[in-house]
């Protein structure tokens, strides 16, 4: 879509970086022109009137100007700035974590609206959830899927079989589920319980409020954890660096030794 | 783009040196670089110098990890200040600006840098083990988090408030709210919300 010389749009700030003396990059993701980067100037004089409207993690309607490398904000109004996630920092991280997936799986100015819509209602949800990690699950599963990433769940992907109710194999080089017969058509496969297979299946096809009816005990929640981990990797081809925070965070404090 | 091929090799390589610093581009690389060029002997010299010193003189605080040419640095080193409380920074420069204020008398320490999760950039890559050894040693009472009012800066803050909770001391945030000379009016949600919870008795 082409874009007039100076644009208004939705957007929620991905991530920041500094730019010079008092500016800042901003990557933003928008409804109907996809990933942008721009840029915020003078952002980080504490009298500058875009402020806060810029934040990291901040949903707001913004003014943009072209520019002849990056857009300039000429103007930010902040439509939600999600404060209570800001003083909890797990939920903080999260959403960080949500944001920089949304960052490295899109390209610029392309538009993917059911990304932005997800990514939006997830970072509203992670606020008051109380199963975090199965928000989470939901939005990798749904992100992929929109992305065109859909993991086969159905059918063995060597020999098409559908699958039997026992336990399967997941192969991430291979996109999807392998049949315990077939499990060696592909390399690195995991096993994948019943259980696991089934709450796939139900977070893929469902928006969130209905799959937040399911229950994942500790066991399970870390067994869909590793497995949907393995698959992003791969597609990436590199670590998701903001899981290393998240484990951080989940380990038992370490420091005072 | 320029072209570096036709320029000589000397001017090319400095030009090279200056685009790597933070902010400037290859126009502005090329603009200094042929000021310098016309800069007296002297001074290109003095220049020189105060580069090298910098890198040869110059070190962290082996007690707040601050820069400093003598170790302890002259905060440490000074014993009117008070050591009990310790201001916790971003960069060596925000000493500087709480330093103007002339309404501090404690000490800092220095983490260079803040945790950004999405670069990688974690509490390993902070000067926090450094503060942790440094208050279970030294008698500190308060710990003031003074990194910046943005989500990273917060976080870091949370993150440290969580890793000294169980030592016993006090710790404390700088307000956050209106910045002085600023209209209400285009104060965002969150700066707005945060003056409001920090309000005082008038
Ligand atoms: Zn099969
Ligand atoms: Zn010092």
């Amino acid at each position: 879509m082409a874009k007039p010389r100076v644009y208004k749009t939705e957007a929620i700030v991905l991530k920041r970086s500094n730019l010079g003396e008092a500016d800042k990059i901003l990557v933003i993701y928008t409804p109907n022109l996809g990933k942008i980067r721009a840029v915020a100037k003078g952002v980080r004089r504490s009298k500058s009137k875009l402020g806060g409207n810029v934040e990291t993690l901040i949903h707001s309607s913004m003014m943009l100007a072209q520019g002849r490398n990056l857009d300039i904000i000429t103007q930010s109004q902040t439509i939600d700035s999600f404060l209570p996630l800001r003083s909890d920092l797990w939920r903080t991280s999260c959403a960080l974590y949500t944001a920089e997936l949304v960052d490295r799986f899109t390209e610029e100015h392309i538009e993917n609206y059911p990304v932005y819509r997800l990514l939006l209602d997830t970072i509203k949800n992670i606020i008051e959830e109380e199963d975090v990690n199965r928000l989470l699950r939901h939005f990798e599963i749904r992100l992929l899927g929109y992305l065109g990433y859909k993991p086969e769940l159905k059918t063995c992907i060597h020999c098409k079989k559908a699958l039997e109710p026992v336990e399967n194999y997941f192969s991430a080089s291979g996109g999807g589920t392998l049949c315990p017969a077939c499990r060696l058509a592909e390399p690195a496969v995991r096993p994948l319980s019943l259980n696991a297979l089934k709450v796939m299946r139900l977070l893929q096809q469902s928006s969130y409020q209905q799959a937040s009816r399911v229950k994942l005990n500790e066991g399970l929640s870390k067994e869909l954890e590793a497995i949907m981990r393995s698959y992003i990797t791969y597609i990436l081809e590199r670590e998701v660096k903001s899981v290393q925070f998240l484990d951080e965070l989940r380990r038992p404090q370490n420091y005072q030794s | 783009m320029l072209n570096f091929q036709s320029t000589p090799e000397p001017i090319s390589r400095l030009i090279e040196e200056f685009n790597k610093l933070p902010g400037i581009g290859p126009k502005s690389a090329a603009r200094l670089t042929y000021y310098l060029l016309r800069m007296p002997e002297g001074d290109a010299r003095a220049l020189a110098e105060a580069v090298l010193a910098v890198k040869e003189n110059v070190m962290l605080c082996s007690v707040c990890q601050n820069i400093t040419v003598a170790d302890p640095c002259s905060i440490c080193n000074n014993t009117q200040r008070d050591h009990s409380i310790t201001c916790i920074v971003e960069e060596p420069l925000d000493i500087l600006a709480i330093e103007r204020t002339r309404k501090y008398s404690g000490v800092y320490h220095v983490l260079h840098g803040v945790i950004s999760p999405a670069d990688g950039i974690g509490p390993d890559d902070l000067k926090i083990k450094e503060l942790l050894t440094r208050i279970q040693n030294d008698d500190v009472k308060e710990i003031i988090l003074a990194t910046n009012p943005n989500l990273e800066g917060e976080a870091t803050a949370m993150y440290i408030q969580r890793l000294i909770a169980p030592l016993g001391i006090r710790v404390t945030r700088l307000a956050r709210g209106l910045p002085a000379g600023g209209d209400l009016e285009y104060a965002d949600e969150i700066t707005l919300t945060r003056a409001l919870e920090g309000r005082q008795e008038f």
